[in-house]
């Protein structure tokens, strides 16, 4: 590499380290060292007495064990959807691609009401598996845009070459397509595991504390009984958690592969069993849905839209007293977009960034120890708890000029910091693939770092960035750990607005919860779906 | 793997980021300038609301401007306030409850307002449990709520005190919140725990389990999924809430309420105020603590908040006649006790109540 360019992914390194420094690390870091030095020294005997009490052990395992068989769930029924959904054409397919993104901006506490009344007399009533069914609901949608992005990108001239020569399609499927798949679908597994160890309000709605997590303990430990140690003994088992999946996923590294992408091949008789499972899915995301939709337009025995009319006002107090929001929930429509463009857009910046920087191959040793280390600190916000992220905000950035305590600015920050590693784990394992020979052939021909960066890494990514930003803009929309934490009600977001309407007594509080959900996800597949439009027309085959 | 979190390297790190951000934080800071008049923060929980107007009184009187911040529940409040003693978030705090002050008492100035009169003296806390940090401002009761409709269709006489609700004759009737994640929820154990004693009762949970009794985490899932009342969609005709949770189930004021309370389940919950140590303005904010307690608010409250003013000479809505209950005779739990104990009694009570 030239000095410039040295210089520049050096320079580049450290604004990511300076950013995730200042707004997570040192956070974090406050609240951890209270807890764990509670006097000024390190007191790790006061750890392990917490790690090793058995209700600890017990929620632990629990956490494991949900957040695997949940991620295991998602990945089954979430590769024939990624199958479906961007290898085969047919109409409505960029719709279909925005709608199975919009559970993950459905606040969890309206969604869990709709869970819960659904299979209330049901044998899966307060069982575990009816969270299992949750968690997939929130996040198969992870797999299936993680992987799909990554499968439209492989050359479909290979699978045709292993049919030709006599392979059958699940033959051709393990030992062709898979092993190309494997990094994306560790990626995918990464993201859903975390978000699933990390669940919380759909957990709490449908177990209650009996199917306690780490997440709900140490929500319960921080803003109930100001237990900061034992919290911090739980957040570092979540950061455990975090380097052992991250180490787990790095054993599937990509190998440089030349892209073609593909506008995918028409639907053929043989797709049937995997249309039909995408079929199985697309119920379980839709039921939920369809049930808020119903419950957004009921009064009493009839039906009526004064739910949807009263979206621009701001709900009901009890018998005529002050409403339970600030702002009504199209208000909040408006600052959810706002704060989630904003989100997103330092979500992009960090996360392309992070990649192309990743995606580099350093010659010394100490180079690769660091880029592993940025690594694993940038996917640290997937799996550390949003309390401790928000109580850190308030004991760290407490001084001017970073007395942000009462600023919207950490709304989109905090967001930013739970997007990024999705951008992160859609782009990485596509600029991992980018054979370096690439680079260093236009190296040779002349052309500047900038010139390879512009030309190849960024022209290869461009088309997985915009899917990539499009699942930012979702997961920065739903964000509701931290935003919730850092909200105020002038500027409340929607997701916020939902669950303090569902929360609060009056006539029809629930309703207009609901009505606003549904406002939500329709404005959300609104606008991906018209980013799929975007993407799909500029890959459409000419001829 | 990842960074070790040192500080005095975090520290460093940290100062060169501040350049990085430094635009961020001037654009955004909206308390650079000072006005002339003392402005205040008076920091609350999510559940906070007054009308219109309320506070523009206040700086009418004063000249001093009011700023509310709401900072979550108020178990997060005050968690909140402890956690940045050193900067603190605002000048007053505004939503304190029984359960949590003497929690508070190291983060505040002493002060209680001279407006309290004999009449409101039930409200004070015991001395050195906040007795003389804390002004009481505001009270209401949580109770179990009843379907008055699902008894009378049945014929089933209502249940009417705590020992009732374990009779087989009402198994399966009843659902509660979590004590472990909802205020409710925990002001109901508490409500037995002052009922039956810090040793009976487990006893009495173990048998409320044993009569089919369903815990909920929240208050949303509980009200609106498992209880049967009229804007509900559970099946359970009993479920723990607020006295004044059947106001918000009348719909047709000439029909008969729908919904009532069990008088005998109550457990008080009292809402404080107070000055935050190290504030810049105490005097302003012993005004403002003063002005929680005047007419103006106290006779707001109602209708806001649905709770009941302290001051006891304040004239209430009429509406309130109907549906309204003001318990007479709630239980209730020393502070310092509560505090004392919450951990070992939550984590008891989830063993009994959530095997």
């Amino acid at each position: 590499m030239s000095g410039a360019g040295r210089w520049a992914v050096w320079a580049g390194a450290g604004a990511l380290v300076a950013f995730l420094a200042v707004f997570f690390l040192w956070p974090v870091g406050e609240i951890l060292w209270r807890g764990i030095a509670p006097e000024g020294s390190i007191d790790l005997a006061g750890i392990g007495e917490v790690l090793a009490r058995p209700r600890t052990l017990r929620i632990i395992g629990l956490t494991l064990a949900q957040a695997a068989i949940a991620t295991l769930a998602c990945l089954v029924l979430g590769m024939p959807a990624a199958f479906v959904l961007y290898r085969l054409r047919f109409r409505g397919r960029a719709a279909l691609r925005a709608l199975v993104l919009v559970p993950f901006v459905l606040p969890t506490v309206v969604v869990g009401v709709a869970f819960k009344v659904l299979f209330a007399g049901t044998a899966l009533e307060g069982t575990w598996l009816a969270i299992i069914l949750a968690l997939v609901f929130f996040n198969v949608a992870v797999v299936t845009r993680t992987v799909g992005i990554a499968w439209e990108e492989l050359d479909p001239s290979i699978e045709e070459a292993a049919a030709d020569l006599g392979a059958n399609p699940a033959r051709t499927f393990l030992s062709v397509t898979l092993p190309r798949l494997a990094p994306a679908i560790a990626s995918a597994a990464i993201i859903a595991f975390l978000f699933c160890s990390t669940a919380f309000g759909v957990v709490l709605v449908l177990g209650g504390t009996r199917f306690g997590t780490v997440e709900t303990e140490i929500w319960m430990l921080t803003t109930q009984y100001l237990d900061l140690r034992a919290a911090s003994a739980l957040s570092l088992v979540q950061v455990v958690f975090v380097v052992a999946v991250l180490w787990a996923a790095s054993r599937a590294r990509s190998r440089p592969e030349l892209r073609t992408p593909s506008s995918g091949r028409p639907v053929r008789l043989a797709d049937l069993p995997l249309i039909l499972a995408v079929l199985a899915v697309g119920v379980l995301l839709a039921v939920p849905i369809v049930s808020m939709v119903v419950r957004s337009l009921r009064a009493g025995d009839g039906w009526t839209l004064e739910h949807w009319a009263a979206l621009a006002g701001v709900g009901t107090g009890v018998g005529g007293g002050a409403p339970a929001i600030a702002v009504s929930p199209l208000e909040a429509l408006g600052h959810s977009l706002l704060f989630a463009l904003a989100g997103t857009a330092v979500a992009m910046a960090i996360g392309l960034g992070a990649s192309i920087l990743l995606s580099r191959r350093p010659a010394s040793a100490r180079g690769r120890r660091v880029l592993a280390a940025l690594e694993g600190g940038l996917m640290l916000p997937l799996g550390v708890s949003a309390v401790v992220l928000g109580f850190g905000y308030l004991v760290a950035l407490d001084t001017p000029p970073l007395d942000l305590r009462a600023s919207p600015v950490l709304v989109p920050i905090a967001q930013a910091l739970v997007a990024a590693p999705l951008v992160i784990r859609t782009l990485l394992p596509v600029l991992r693939g980018v054979d370096p020979l690439l680079r260093d052939a236009a190296a040779d021909l002349g052309a500047s770092p900038a010139r390879v960066l512009a030309s190849i890494d960024l022209r290869l990514a461009a088309r997985p960035a915009a899917a990539a930003a499009g699942l930012a803009f979702a997961v920065c929309l739903g964000e509701f750990g931290a935003t919730a934490f850092l909200s105020r009600p002038e500027w409340a977001t929607l997701p916020v607005v939902i669950e303090r309407l569902a929360g609060h007594p009056g006539a029809g509080n629930l309703a207009l919860a609901n009505a606003a959900a549904v406002l939500l996800a329709a404005v959300t597949a609104l606008a991906l779906g018209a980013g799929e439009l975007g993407r799909d027309r500029r890959l459409s085959p000419r001829g | 793997m990842e960074p070790s979190i040192r500080p005095f390297r975090l520290a460093v790190t940290a100062a060169i980021a501040f350049s990085l951000v430094a635009t961020l934080a001037a654009c955004s800071d909206s308390r650079e300038d000072p006005p002339a008049a003392a402005h205040l923060v008076l920091v609350t929980h999510d559940s906070f609301a007054l009308s219109d107007g309320v506070l523009d009184a206040f700086t009418a009187e004063t000249g001093v401007t009011v700023e509310v911040q709401a900072l979550g529940d108020a178990g997060s409040l005050v968690n909140k306030l402890v956690l940045t003693k050193g900067s603190p978030l605002g000048d007053v705090v505004f939503g304190i409850d029984n359960t949590f002050a003497s929690r508070a008492v190291d983060v505040l100035e002493p002060y209680v307002s001279g407006a309290l009169t004999d009449a409101e003296a039930p409200f004070l806390l015991p001395a050195g449990q906040g007795g003389d940090r804390l002004t009481p401002i505001d009270s209401g009761d949580v109770c179990v709520n009843v379907d008055h409709e699902w008894f009378a269709e049945r014929g089933l006489a209502e249940p009417a005190t705590l020992a009732d609700l374990a009779d087989p004759a009402y198994r399966d009737l009843l659902v509660v919140e979590s004590a472990g994640t909802s205020s409710p929820g925990l002001s109901f154990l508490l409500a037995t725990i002052a009922a039956f004693g810090d040793g009976g009762w487990q006893d009495y949970w173990a048998d409320l389990v044993d009569n089919g009794v369903k815990v909920d985490a929240g208050w949303t899932d509980a009200y609106y999924a498992s209880f049967s009342g009229p804007s509900s969609e559970g099946d359970r005709p009993l479920v723990v809430s607020y006295s004044s949770s059947p106001a918000a189930e009348v719909l047709d004021a000439s029909a008969p309420v729908p919904t009532g309370v069990l008088e005998a389940t109550c457990f008080r919950q009292t809402e404080f105020a107070g000055v935050i140590a190290g504030t810049a303005h105490p005097a302003e904010a012993r005004l403002l603590v003063d002005f929680l307690l005047s007419p103006t608010v106290q006779s707001d409250i109602p209708g806001s908040m649905y709770v009941y003013p302290v001051v006891q000479s304040t004239v209430l809505p009429e509406t309130w006649a109907a549906a309204a209950v003001r318990v007479e005779a709630p239980y209730e739990l020393d502070p310092s006790e509560i505090d004392a104990n919450r951990e070992r009694w939550i984590e008891e009570w989830s063993a009994i109540a959530m095997p």
